[in-house]
């Protein structure tokens, strides 16, 4: 128990340097150029005393459960032992016979986004900003099932030993060609919820999973094919967050439409 | 705070963290067939995780938020479009150089580097590279939030921005070396921190919702997105440079 406190003491200790800049910075700006107190300070020192020691006791907490499971996971799913099974020949595996590695990467994609801080952080935004038009939990699968996708994706891709950038600039593409087509409202936001969807949970464990299928994968190297899966974990969700938004116009369009039968 | 509201944020903590125990049980009994090691361990784990959850979400709402809001509303009545950039560079900067993220794919990079015999296999060698890197990263966060920002008192639409981002990216990696691409990429995503990440909404939002015209919506968005475009651009850049 003792050295459970220490460690979380030690967290909480270097996420107090991580923040250091950011309280400077915000503190100094404050002080010397807009020379006015920070409205509130009181629930503002507060508030920060909390966000820092929330997310001690989530990385300490992460890392004491989750993270080596999912580590030992993603290293024994990748393990040809496992996939070939013992009486296999090596060298005759296929792309289709890495199923359970694909579920996984889907699995674990959607599931570690869904608990991601900061992507809760936005979501609660997004609600408040589109007056409930967004509703948090909406956004926050969208962007769940647009992460597993990606992940999915990027594994059968380290399977195949594809070139990275394909896929990346045919997703691109694919971006443009949606944004004609969605909300204007949406944009800013589906573009954001690319960007916030990896940090704390999901790096770590995706990165274990691509580093693992790329070491065991004959004929991958680790520096080359290991990369790449955040890049996916980054674009898919600018997908299905346009995907989700055109999904609840059509349904609000519809409701109307029946009012209206209704109504008249 | 009532004991009731505790309770409730602590479980909406929980069912938050729900898909991934669903997801590991599963795999652990049905695909692996193994037991769960040290159970006891990964329980007081799990209870950590969402007492911090809570933690993180209250100072949020307390904290965070209304400070990167309170410091938007105050930089637009001050006027002054310079000293807004300075910070919103700053901002960026700041929380990029130091971030963990970041310093742990610098150092894997600068082992690739080394392993292509782009640089010297010493250990200087490598920590210098590591370090021009992490600089490169957090001066093109840096200078995203400041283009960021501009789009924002301009009214640019987002997508015309984004789109030459892409076009960038997409220019960049035919002339980037192959092994600096995977990296490359995926520093775009390790970036935006868990606390950048609200700060900078709430920067973006506040300041849209004080400009008259801008819609908080379509316009405060889009920090982020910029935030990690560039850094794809500028390791590319200097993966080629070096």
């Amino acid at each position: 128990m003792s050295e459970l406190l220490q460690h979380l003491f030690k967290v909480t200790i270097s996420t107090v340097f991580d923040v250091m800049p950011i309280v400077l910075i915000i503190f100094g700006f404050q002080w010397l150029v807009i020379r006015r107190p920070i409205p509130h300070l009181k629930n503002v020192v507060t508030g920060f005393v909390y966000v820092l020691l929330g997310l001690a006791f989530f990385l300490v907490g992460l890392e004491e459960a989750l993270f080596p499971l999912g580590e030992l996971m993603a290293k024994q799913l990748t393990d040809p032992a496992f996939i070939h099974g013992v009486e296999h020949v090596a060298g005759t595996l296929h792309w289709h016979d890495y199923k359970w590695v694909y579920l996984f990467a889907a699995a674990i994609g959607f599931a570690t986004t869904v608990a991601e801080p900061a992507l809760i952080a936005v979501a609660i935004k997004a609600q408040d900003v589109s007056g409930g038009v967004i509703s948090v939990w909406g956004l926050r699968i969208a962007v769940a099932i647009g992460v597993a996708l990606g992940i999915a994706l990027g594994t059968f891709r380290i399977v195949t030993g594809t070139p990275l950038h394909y896929y990346i600039i045919c997703g691109y593409i694919l971006v443009i060609i949606q944004t004609a087509y969605a909300p204007r409202s949406i944009i800013a936001l589906a573009y954001d919820s690319g960007g916030v969807t990896t940090s704390t949970v999901t790096v770590p464990l995706v990165t274990a999973l691509g580093l693992g299928l790329a070491g065991t994968v004959p004929g991958r190297s680790v520096l080359i094919d290991g990369f790449g899966l955040i890049a996916f974990a980054s674009l898919f969700p600018m997908l299905t967050v346009m995907g989700y938004a055109q999904l609840s116009r059509r349904r609000a369009a519809k409701n109307h439409v029946q009012q209206d039968d209704t109504g008249g | 705070m009532h004991k009731s509201q505790i309770i409730r944020s602590l479980w909406d903590s929980f069912r938050d963290l729900l898909p991934i125990i669903v997801v590991i049980g599963f795999f652990q009994f049905f695909v692996l067939q193994q037991p769960i090691p040290n159970l006891g361990k990964m329980a007081g784990g799990i209870v950590m995780v969402v007492i911090g959850l809570s933690l993180f979400i209250r100072g949020l709402e307390m904290g965070l938020f209304p400070l990167g809001e309170s410091m938007a509303y105050a930089f637009a009545r001050k006027g002054s479009v310079l000293w807004l950039f300075a910070f919103a560079f700053a901002l960026g900067f700041g929380t990029t150089v130091a971030e963990p993220a970041l310093i742990a794919v610098a150092a894997k990079a600068a082992e690739i580097a080394a392993n292509a015999g782009v640089i010297e296999n010493t250990r200087p060698a490598m920590d210098s590279y590591a370090f021009g890197l992490r600089l490169t990263v957090a001066l093109s966060v840096g200078f995203a939030i400041v283009v960021g920002v501009l789009r924002i008192l301009k009214g640019w639409p987002i997508q015309y921005v984004i789109i030459g981002g892409y076009a960038g990216v997409v220019v960049m990696t035919f002339f980037a070396p192959k092994e600096i691409i995977g990296i490359a990429y995926d520093s775009g995503g390790v970036t935006t921190s868990t606390i950048t990440v609200p700060l900078v909404t709430a920067l973006g939002v506040g300041l849209a919702s004080s400009i008259r015209g801008r819609n908080p919506m379509t316009d405060g968005f889009g920090l982020i997105a910029f935030a990690s475009l560039t850094p794809m651009i500028f390791v590319m850049g200097y993966g080629m440079l070096i």
